[in-house]
């Protein structure tokens, strides 16, 4: 990748507040034009990454540059950054307009140019009448578009967005994700996003980064991140996931087995590490790609009972107490026929969709 | 935050008003101690004066008349401007003025600093803040009269380090009065500052900063605009005791330069002895703060109603 294709280039932060380390070496590159995601849970450094990049906080060690450019020692307002906050920080005082000004001002454009990428950046989010008023006269989802508008009217080459759909509501959310990836897209800014929503990171970005303790857990597309986790950390975080004890085992094909305990054996993708054969393993399969089968159909050599049925609109979970190892939830689709579906106490067998098996190396 | 709004617009009626018997304490004190002195002042500002103290319950228009008109020693003269009253009230105004702006200066940074201390130890602040006040006005001013004298610790320290060759003479002068007056009154300066303050959103000059503003277009065009309340509420509990203060002009300034309070003081304590002046004297005062704050209070609910 040549220099212009990398928009933020973290090389190796560190951040540590007194005796706490918030971040402990992260290295990341961010591309242009990106939707790139921090995704973790709550702690876990990505708003101390973000505003590490914006300015907020001063560098431990390491370094950040910007289109090649060392950016790390410069205060935000020296950074062509701009930040959409979590509560939006608008200005109280002022009008949504003049709110949307406030940057432009700074950056001494002129009169007429203010003007005219004031409105063209209030009708990009739908706000093009609402002008005059004052952030206290406006709802939730208007306040975000302010903030949203109020960051990308300078024309920053990156976009920082702090969890700012946070505090909508889900119909809002759900909305205003698809709204910032077309926006996204039609400026071509690139966005740096953090979120603690698994959802929302799987549906706007185009790679994510899932953060633990202070560290990077693992780069990739939402597909990759979601299909191809590469540790239990990023299993567990996204989406839900079954574990399962099982021992290595490779077939007469090269291919690789998990056995489990009872002596069944199913084959299964492996990541990381390469296995050993003959290894102690875990086996992770997303709810959605187990199934219910009579016990006798079963492709997988698990059996057990089903013990729990919740019902969730599209889907049904089942859990199924295995006859050995732990309780695993199976998802499926609602098709609104009572042939498929089992009872509490049926005895069940449970079958694994094509790949739906991974398996992993602690 | 729209949460925040819609809660705060819905807040229940039913527990907003304090019943209405439960009032009645507070109007008989605030009617009894704080209505009936102005009306009374007001009154006796009509009356004729009675030699040494007093009035005589006759009308009379003779303390506003002598306040603003001169006509000589026999009163027999063609009535011409009396300028000393005037000048008092301006030379008041003034003092007044730079004790505020003082406290302004110095009790702006003081809130500020409070307000930006982990809230563990912002009482702690405040407290030390107002642990001069524990000790009474007059003690204070006069530790102050001894502080600033010709040979008195602060000229002794400066002529030890050899910042001054031979004393500065603070004492007697107009800076010690206003010196005297912003140390009487620079709490209630820091307290309404550091009560905005404390409810500003940092996150705002966060965001102020990420848009380009440097440190003082932070502080002008976001910090000040909105913590303004609290700065326009301090500035207002400094001048207006200042101007009819006394003990300062009198113990620092030497009563050489004759301000408002110690001219009113005069009339009811000191050998002057005129009632009906000194009340008309309290009158015009009254007055001239009314109009100023009327006049504020009128521009600012314009000016939001502009903004709506």
């Amino acid at each position: 990748m040549s220099e212009q294709d990398i928009a933020i280039d973290v090389r190796n932060a560190v951040k540590r507040f007194g005796a706490v380390t918030a971040l402990a070496g992260v290295s990341l590159t961010i591309r242009d034009n990106e939707f790139f995601t921090l995704l973790g849970p709550s702690g876990c450094g990505k708003t101390t990454l973000l505003r590490l990049i914006a300015g907020f906080e001063e560098i431990t060690e390491g370094e950040i540059l910007l289109y090649g450019e060392d950016i790390g020692t410069l205060p935000p307002n020296r950074r062509p950054i701009n930040t959409v906050f979590q509560h939006y920080a608008l200005f109280p005082h002022m009008t949504v307009a003049e709110n949307v000004a406030f940057g432009m001002r700074r950056l001494g454009w002129s009169k007429a140019d203010i003007e005219d990428q004031t409105g063209r950046i209030l009708d990009l989010v739908k706000l093009g009448d609402l002008a005059a008023r004052r952030p206290a006269q406006l709802s939730g989802g208007q306040q975000q578009r302010v903030a949203l508008a109020r960051a990308m009217a300078p024309r920053p080459k990156v976009l920082l967005l702090d969890e700012p759909l946070s505090a909508l509501d889900l119909k809002l959310r759900q909305a205003m994700r698809i709204e910032l990836k077309q926006i996204q897209e039609e400026t071509g800014i690139t966005f740096v996003f953090v979120t603690h929503d698994q959802e929302e990171a799987l549906t706007m970005s185009d790679r994510i980064a899932v953060m633990s303790a202070g560290e990077i857990r693992q780069v990739g597309t939402p597909h990759e991140i979601y299909e191809a986790p590469n540790d239990r950390f990023v299993a567990d975080f996204i989406g839900e996931t079954n574990v399962l004890d099982v021992t290595v085992q490779r077939g007469p094909d090269g291919a690789w087995h998990s056995r489990l305990p009872n002596g069944a054996v199913f084959p299964c993708e492996a990541a990381g590490t390469p296995p050993q054969d003959g290894a102690a393993a875990h086996v992770l399969i997303r709810p959605e790609r187990l199934s219910l089968v009579p016990e006798a159909e079963s492709n997988s050599g698990l059996t057990g009972v089903v013990d729990q049925i919740v019902y969730l609109g599209t889907d049904i979970q089942y859990g199924v107490r295995l006859d050995e190892g732990p309780d695993v939830l199976v998802r499926a689709q609602n098709v609104g026929s009572d042939t498929t579906s089992f009872r509490n106490g049926d005895r069940v067998g449970l079958a694994i969709a094509p790949g739906g098996a991974r398996l992993l190396v602690d | 935050m729209a949460g925040e709004l819609a809660s705060t617009r819905a807040v229940s009626r039913t527990f907003a008003p304090v019943r209405t018997p439960l009032l009645i304490p507070t109007w008989v004190i605030i009617g009894f101690f704080l209505v009936a002195p102005v009306l009374m002042m007001l009154a006796y500002s009509f009356l004729t004066k009675e030699f040494r103290g007093g009035v005589i319950w006759e009308f009379s228009l003779a303390a506003y008349d002598q306040f603003i008109f001169d006509r000589g020693l026999f009163g027999d003269e063609p009535p011409q401007i009396e300028w000393t009253y005037i000048v008092i009230f301006v030379r008041s105004i003034i003092q007044a003025a730079v004790a505020t702006l003082l406290c302004l200066i110095i009790g702006f940074p003081t809130a500020y600093f409070i307000a930006t201390r982990s809230p563990a130890t912002r009482s702690m602040w405040l407290f030390l803040v107002t642990v001069p006040y524990w000790v009474n006005l007059l003690i204070r001013t006069v530790s102050m009269k001894f502080l600033i004298r010709d040979n008195g610790p602060l000229n002794e320290a400066l002529m030890g380090l050899g910042v001054i060759g031979e004393p500065i003479a603070l004492i007697n002068t107009d800076f010690a009065v206003q010196l005297g007056l912003f140390y009487s009154y620079l709490p209630f300066m820091v307290l309404p500052i550091y009560a905005s303050v404390e409810r500003y959103d940092f996150a705002l000059s966060e965001a102020a900063a990420d848009l380009y503003a440097n440190r003082w277009t932070i502080l002008y065009k976001v910090i000040l605009p909105i913590v303004w309340p609290g700065i326009v509420a301090g500035c207002i509990l400094v001048f207006v005791p200042s101007l009819g203060a006394f003990l300062a002009p009198d113990l620092l300034g030497g009563a050489k330069n004759f301000l408002i309070g110690s001219l009113i003081e005069e009339q009811f304590k000191g050998n002057a002895g005129n009632w009906p002046f000194g009340a008309a004297a309290s009158m015009i005062l009254l007055s001239l703060v009314l109009i100023a704050l009327f006049i504020y209070a009128r521009r600012q609910a314009r000016r939001s109603a502009q903004a709506a």
